[in-house]
């Protein structure tokens, strides 16, 4: 206890004694606005924090509101585009393989009348074998009967042989025409053929366009439900945003990847051609330049993509007419071929400046210089790579598309994610804050707990006189 | 707003032009190889570093080499000089005319019979402020005994301001041996010098860690 403090010098415990009995007197002077201003103080930190949480929360929903907003959004877009593509291909199928379906139906109609025709030309009308057989046989009976008469038996006989000769020619016409009949029925193998064949592809061609169609019933129902907003709709989005953004997210880590690559087999020749001093930024001219050449072709590669109508980052593009959509998409698969030849050429000075490079070290150490067997392979390994690069790049521009769209809806979400923490947590302060304002109330009754005893004693002890009091006024 | 506009293009370009250097800073460094003596002895240590520092300098770096002999200070003892080239392949083969040069000289080296070894180093400090390398190195190859013929004046201090100077196998003379605290006084005397000068001052008898050299 500083000095100036103590009451009683030579005694410094009666001192402090006398400064608690002061300060509990004091504080229990003060208890009712102490107890205000503790109450008063915990309240305003209590409720600005819950005020904060709501604020919090508010926010989160607006988020919350606006991100489902754009997931649906997002989803129409997307699924009114593979809709779009379905029947687009639908359209071509049918053009395709149903365009020239009026001949083809003119073609089966033709087989269908020759292969009648041809049928009822080989229709079998036989000759009346019984009748022939029994002239044949009471001609045989006559000759045996005419045996005496020989005239009669001559005539009879002649008859025979006529009979029996018209018979054999009408029996050969018989057969020859059946053989004829026989040789139609053969040509007709290959028409059947035709016929079955061309049934097949149209019904090929109506079961795919009749599974497409179902295709699009699915997509239809899907579409249904993301215009209905409906809770299942948004859940398979978010779900599907999620996994796109997953996949994308490592896809692009690996065209990264290929970019660092393609950056470290064009660095060192760049510095032929842009100098190996110079600086841009704290960065050396040539490993700028490199990286200006993999971006234009990363670039160009996005733009191709647009003009083909894969991707949609630039809504300028695709809105483009055809002839002038097409036109960009030659320039720009113009301008990577260009690049990927100049990178070509470049991996292929790397490999030259490379070899240099081990050829003065071998000098300088001294060791006779020697030209590796097989050099050759890196060299063209290294420009094959330069070549593929550039256009393996192109494709970043899918990952791409699929990584932006995803991240807007996962970012939201983790957004909202950290405002309901963050709102939580001032929920749980201002709790905290309003049970700690109480119990600082009752630290304080437990400070001064002597006089509120006093207190107590005191007014019960008037409490059971005024009793005593009222008792005998009522009994008098 | 388009005034606003053009500021800010300006400004962007006075940055890309600033951050645009067409000459890099470079190392420019100066190997003094003292041909003095029995020091010539030594000389093929020195080819090492000659082909050690070629292996480690780049396009753009400076390269000189000379020797220390009687009067140093004469454009005459500077052997080979060269600035290399920005393209990398041309630097190569500057590299090699660079070493056939010097490989040339100590095939035909003379001892000389005095030891200037001010007068070198103030040939490269000139040397070096001339070409204007953004950062010098000097190399003494020597066992920096100066033994300066009669008439030569060199007690003067010299201006080192920024140069790295790098005493290189330092070898100890027969009175070191006698007395070692000689060796030590000149290694310091030679330290105060460079160091009043402005410079800074390092020692590397091992040639194992010759790498150092380009250490900063």
């Amino acid at each position: 206890m500083p000095s100036g403090m103590l009451i009683w010098p030579d005694n410094p415990g009666l001192s402090a004694l006398t400064w608690v009995l002061l300060a509990v007197v004091a504080m229990y002077a003060a208890r009712a606005p102490a107890h205000r201003a503790i109450r008063g103080f915990t309240r305003v930190i209590s409720r600005s924090a819950r005020l904060l949480s709501h604020s919090m929360m508010q926010l989160q929903g607006r988020m919350s509101e606006r991100s489902r907003e754009i997931l649906l959004q997002h989803g129409m877009e997307n699924s009114d585009r593979q809709i779009q593509r379905e029947f687009e291909r639908i359209s071509t199928s049918v053009s395709r393989d149903l365009g020239s379906y009026p001949s083809l139906h003119r073609k089966l109609s033709d087989h269908v009348t020759k292969l009648d025709e041809d049928y009822r030309k080989s229709t079998d009308t036989p000759p009346d074998p019984p009748g022939w057989a029994s002239a044949l046989e009471m001609a045989n009976q006559l000759v045996d009967k005419a045996e005496g008469d020989k005239s009669v038996g001559k005539a009879i006989q002649a008859l025979h042989k006529g009979f029996q000769e018209a018979y054999d020619t009408t029996m050969s016409t018989y057969r020859q025409q059946s053989q004829e009949r026989h040789g139609m029925l053969k040509r007709m193998r290959p028409v059947w053929k035709n016929v079955d064949e061309t049934l097949i592809k149209v019904d090929g061609t109506v079961t795919g366009i009749l599974e497409r169609g179902q295709h699009i019933d699915q997509m239809m129902d899907t579409y249904r439900e993301i215009s209905g907003k409906t809770d299942r709709a948004e859940r398979l989005l978010g779900s599907s945003a999620l996994t796109q953004f997953l996949i994308s997210g490592l896809v692009l880590a690996i065209a990264c990847l290929g970019g660092f690559i393609n950056f470290q087999l064009i660095a060192l020749p760049m510095s032929e051609m842009v100098g190996a001093t110079s600086q841009l930024g704290g960065m050396k001219t040539s490993a700028v330049a490199a990286l200006v050449i993999i971006m234009v072709e990363i670039t160009m590669g996005l733009f191709l993509m647009e003009s083909l109508r894969i991707t949609r980052l630039f809504p300028i593009i695709g809105s483009m007419d055809e002839r002038t959509r097409k036109r960009m998409m030659w320039a720009t698969f113009g301008i990577l071929l260009t690049l990927a030849s100049i990178e070509s050429s470049l991996a292929y000075m790397r490999d030259l400046l490379a070899a240099d490079r081990a050829s003065l070290s071998q000098v300088l150490s001294g060791i006779q210089a020697s030209e590796p067997e097989f050099r050759w392979i890196p060299a063209v390994g290294q420009m094959v790579m330069g070549f593929i690069l550039p256009f393996a790049l192109t494709f970043v521009a899918i990952p791409l598309e699929s990584f932006v769209h995803s991240a807007r809806v996962v970012l939201s979400h983790a957004v909202e994610g950290i405002l309901r923490l963050v709102a939580f947590l001032f929920r749980l302060i201002g709790s905290l804050v309003r049970y700690l304002g109480d119990g600082l109330v009752n630290v304080y009754d437990i400070v001064i707990f002597l006089p509120l005893k006093v207190e107590e004693l005191i007014l019960s002890g008037r409490a059971v006189k005024t009793a005593t009091k009222n008792a005998d006024a009522a009994a008098g | 707003m388009k005034t606003q506009r053009k500021i800010l293009a300006t400004l962007m370009g006075l940055v890309l032009i600033s951050g645009c250097n067409p000459r890099a800073p470079g190392h420019g460094v100066f190997l003094l190889i003292d041909t003095s003596g029995t020091y010539t002895e030594e000389l093929a240590k020195a080819r090492a570093i000659v082909n050690f520092l070629l292996g480690r300098l780049g396009p753009g770096d400076s390269f000189g080499v000379a020797r220390i002999d009687s009067g140093s200070f004469s454009e005459k003892d500077i052997l080979v000089r060269m600035t290399f080239d920005e393209r990398p392949s041309v630097a190569n083969d500057q590299k090699r005319q660079f070493k056939q040069q010097v490989d040339d000289f100590t095939s035909r080296i003379s001892s000389s019979s005095h030891t200037d070894i001010t007068g070198g180093m103030l040939q490269g400090v000139e040397w070096l402020n001339e070409v204007g390398p953004g950062r010098k190195t000097i190399l003494v190859f020597s066992d920096m005994e100066e033994d300066l013929a009669a008439g030569q004046v060199r007690d003067f201090p010299i201006d080192m301001m920024g140069v790295d100077v790098i005493a290189l196998n330092v070898t100890k003379l027969r009175s070191d041996n006698v007395d070692p605290r000689e060796y030590l006084n000149r290694l310091q005397a030679w330290e105060a010098r460079v160091v009043d000068g402005g410079g800074t001052w390092r020692v590397i008898n091992d040639l194992e860690r010759i790498e150092a050299i380009m250490d900063n």
